[in-house]
């Protein structure tokens, strides 16, 4: 006997269980890849399954990089449409630009600070207002985290640390499957011992911030 | 992680690994020698990590100057009883295809693994050929892994099939496989032995024996007879690579009265995996790792008391000719279901949403049959006919879905997009900005204009504002393209060509070019790296594939010993004089040849040179910087042209090129 498609398409829970998805996207140079490498190594440290997929082809050249992590019983590493439990986007458009991945329970981090497509003048279109852009994902999305990613990692001492930024925000709902002690010692096997002090200070920030927005 | 956790002899040890690593790892526990590749992504990590760490791992590594030279730089090193490896993406192993055709024939002693790593959708590609039709071709055995950890085992395992039959063995990737990460656990790494005190690797032997290295046509004809009986053996062969991953007995075929089977491989297996499970579908998959030969028994085994067999694959149907063959000489009664008959896409990568509709689709039509109203006598047939039925719909293959809503859906419309460009700083802008210019001032209209274009960061001269990509088809086309416009047509004929790509394979056409009486500007933007691949070292460079100190080759003197009359190195971002360079070469009667010399500006420890900034007393707004020149750091903020001091270079091409003087160098 042949089941309702909809029976037949429902979720095995057994599959399902200790699922969790990421999915990062920004703009060459902003530090996505080692972010993401980051992630899947605390992942690692708490003994759990993880697979990462890199877009990275013209990431110098100013075009967009986008990683997918899906931690879990999961062999492919690309995340279903509306599925993901968590964007970090390091850059406010590409998010937008992504939203097909997102479904309105999704854990949504945005950095503010725009980054300009260079040719913007011979656009038809414009940059949008980034006010109104966050406005529009707060009302269709529940959890929308806005942070100025760039003034925090400024403020911890040097731009670079935007990642760190994103990252520590990330560690702050309570969903994010890797606690933020496994994401620093993470970090500290990924990155140069002597920026070990600005990076854990960025990811304290990111984290506070979020906390403050909850 | 550093790299040099690549190196740690740890078994059972894991490590969080891109494909590309674990393709090294996988070199190196298998004790290889030999490594030679020219880049190209998706496999260019490969080379970048044996860059960095090849001497520690006993590997003798180059960049060949073309993959054909890595090829046979392999070849010859397996012939001499050494394991290599050479590695390149799916459009590398058509230029080394001549030599690789007959690696098959000569065969080798020690190991050999040939690594392509296919592009399906071309995220960094000009086209999305399937490579599994080459081992076809040559008779060369074809491994498939879908994932780090089998892309590390199939090296070891690819070795010593390759040694037990003396035959180069290929690993086929694809891009979602070599930029994938994951879990690797790592293996023993054999012990190297024999060496000597100044070379860092391990030397091979090479035992004379005409009959067997030498295709002449006499020994060719016995050389594919032996190759066919090689074959067969090779078919013969037991593998864990092929593998069932049963549904759980609750669930088996609980959604249809058809008994139901996948066959995939690669990263297709991957999506069958997680779809089947995820929504508890109850079908069997045969994965497959040893794809060619193809295993006809297994496969026979796995489908003979099937219904209906679903063939996830990328990119061609290649696997469901297999299969169909199958049935077809067993005179089988299965309903195949795959791209042929509108079940998958036919192009491009799939991923768990095409999967997922593509199997909706399948219960759709099952449940619809089961509804007629003599239900009992329908059977799969039914549904294969209602799905051949259908027009297959190009059209909508790879598009994202549009959310249902009306607001978000506008907002992401409205968009600027956000395409790659050419760098600030980067020389190849002022190259092209001189060229337009030249033209403009010569009065020749645009349209009598060729550009014939090549391979590499300056094909993204194929963007407004600078349009000068007209015609590109390979690694050296610009060359040959140009010789070929040039009889073809009157119009003025410029080609532009990188130094990597020339040395690739331009120097060919280029004598051809000038044998045979071509005339056109040729343009080799000599940038010393070969930038779009991440800036890996080239001949024209004094520097190794190792780092080691090398023989750098002139462009210059190559052109002028080939009896080139005009050939002028300049610096391109010499603003002036390379435009009336360039009007100088296009009225040349003959081939000219102007070598644009000037560094990536991603190469690291370059000096640095300040910024520009913008005089607002002289600037009148013209906007001919913003709009000529497209420099990413060049932007306009509040109605006023604004650079951006941190990511401008100071190239100062924004600052000639300004008629008001209203750009200086920033104090």
């Amino acid at each position: 006997m042949i089941n309702m498609i909809e029976d037949i398409f429902s979720k095995n829970p057994e599959f399902c269980k200790d699922s969790y998805t990421i999915y990062i996207c920004g703009v060459g140079g902003q530090g996505i890849i080692k972010t993401s490498t980051i992630i899947g190594n605390g992942a690692i440290n708490e003994e759990k399954n993880v697979v990462m997929s890199e877009v990275h082809g013209m990431s110098q050249r100013g075009g967009i990089v986008s990683t997918e992590l899906k931690i879990g019983n999961y062999k492919s590493s690309l995340i279903e449409e509306f599925s993901s439990d968590m964007i970090i986007g390091f850059e406010p458009i590409e998010v937008v630009r992504n939203l097909n991945k997102a479904n309105k329970d999704t854990k949504i981090i945005i950095n503010t600070q725009p980054i300009i497509p260079s040719n913007i003048s011979s656009q038809k279109n414009s940059y949008p207002d980034i006010n109104e852009v966050i406005a529009i994902l707060r009302e269709n999305y529940n959890y929308v985290y806005p942070i100025d990613g760039s003034q925090l990692a400024k403020e911890s001492g040097n731009i670079l640390t935007l990642n760190m930024v994103l990252l520590g925000a990330a560690t702050a709902d309570e969903t994010f499957p890797i606690s933020k002690d496994n994401i620093i010692i993470a970090m500290q096997n990924n990155l140069k011992a002597n920026f070990y002090d600005i990076n854990a200070e960025a990811i304290e920030k990111g984290y506070e911030k979020v906390k403050s927005l909850q | 992680m550093p790299l040099e956790d690549l190196l740690i002899n740890k078994p059972k040890k894991k490590l969080f690994l891109l494909g590309n690593e674990a393709a090294v790892r996988g070199a190196i526990e298998a004790g290889v020698s030999i490594a030679a590749t020219y880049p190209g992504t998706p496999s260019s990590e490969i080379g970048d990590v044996l860059h960095y760490l090849a001497k520690d791992a006993n590997i003798y590594f180059e960049f060949s100057v073309n993959e054909k030279v890595a090829m046979e730089v392999a070849a010859t090193a397996a012939v001499s009883g050494l394991r290599s490896f050479t590695f390149m993406k799916h459009v590398g192993l058509n230029v080394a295809s001549d030599s690789f055709m007959t690696t098959a024939y000569n065969g080798v002693n020690g190991g050999m693994v040939i690594l392509t790593a296919d592009d399906p959708s071309m995220f960094s590609s000009q086209n999305e050929q399937d490579n599994r039709h080459y081992g076809r071709l040559a008779k060369i055995p074809i491994l498939e892994p879908s994932n780090p950890q089998e892309i590390k085992d199939m090296m070891v395992y690819g070795f010593e099939l390759s040694e037990k039959f003396k035959t180069p063995v290929i690993i086929r990737t694809s891009t979602r496989i070599s930029h994938m990460r994951g879990i690797v656990e790592l293996n023993e790494i054999k012990a190297s032995n024999n060496i000597n005190e100044n070379i860092h690797w391990k030397k091979g032997f090479f035992k004379k024996n005409p009959k067997q290295w030498v295709p002449v046509p006499g020994n060719a004809a016995e050389m594919h007879k032996n190759l066919a009986l090689k074959f067969e053996n090779i078919k013969k062969i037991n593998t864990k690579l092929n593998k069932i991953y049963s549904a759980p007995k609750a669930t088996k075929n609980k959604n249809s009265k058809f008994k139901l089977g996948i066959v995939s491989s690669g990263s297709s297996f991957n999506y069958a995996y997680d779809t089947i499970n995820k929504y508890d579908l109850g079908i069997d998959i045969l994965k497959l790792g040893f794809t060619y030969p193809f295993p006809e028994k297994e496969v026979l085994n796995f489908i003979k008391d099937l219904d209906g067999v679903f063939i996830v694959e990328e990119v061609d149907p290649i696997v469901e000719k297999e299969i169909l063959s199958i049935i077809g000489k067993n005179q089988l009664k299965i309903s195949v279901f795959g791209k042929l008959n509108n079940v998958f896409p036919m192009i491009y990568e799939f991923n768990p949403d095409i999967l997922l509709n593509s199997f909706k689709k399948f219960y759709k039509i099952a449940k619809k049959e089961n509804e007629k109203v003599n239900g009992g006598k329908n059977n799969i047939n039914d549904i294969y006919d209602e799905f051949s039925k259908e027009e297959i719909n190009i059209n909508e293959y790879n598009q994202n879905t549009k959310l249902e809503n009306t607001q978000l859906n506008n907002l992401i419309e409205s968009l600027p997009n956000r395409h790659p460009t050419l760098c600030p700083g980067c020389p190849h802008r002022t190259s092209y900005f001189a060229v337009k210019k030249s033209i403009e001032e010569l009065e020749i209209s645009e349209d009598n204009v060729i550009f014939a274009s090549d391979i590499g960061c300056y094909t993204l001269g194929i963007s407004p504002p600078y349009q000068t990509a007209d015609y590109l088809l390979s690694m050296g086309s610009s060359i040959g393209n140009g010789g070929g416009f040039s009889k073809a047509t009157n119009q003025t004929v410029m080609s532009f060509i990188g130094d990597s790509t020339f040395f690739h394979s331009g120097i060919s056409p280029l004598i051809n070019c000038i044998h045979n009486k071509n005339k056109f500007v040729l343009t080799i933007l000599d940038n010393r790296t070969t930038a779009m691949t991440g800036g890996q070292s080239n001949p024209g460079l004094n520097v190794d594939g190792m780092g080691d100190p090398a023989p750098e080759i002139s462009i210059e003197k190559i052109a002028i010993s080939l009896g080139i009359k005009f050939v002028k190195t300049i610096n391109p971002l010499n603003l002036k004089k390379t435009i009336e360079t360039y009007k100088e070469a296009i009225k040349y009667d003959g081939i000219s040849v102007i070598i644009a010399k000037s560094p990536c500006i991603l190469i690291k420890g370059l000096k640095k040179r300040k910024p520009m900034e913008i005089d607002y007393n002289k600037c009148n707004k013209c906007l001919e910087c913003l709009k000529f020149l497209a420099c990413p750091a060049i932007s306009m903020k509040n109605d006023e042209i604004i650079i951006d001091s941190l990511s401008c270079k100071g190239c100062t091409t924004c600052r000639q090129m300004c008629k008001e003087k209203a750009i200086k160098i920033k104090r």
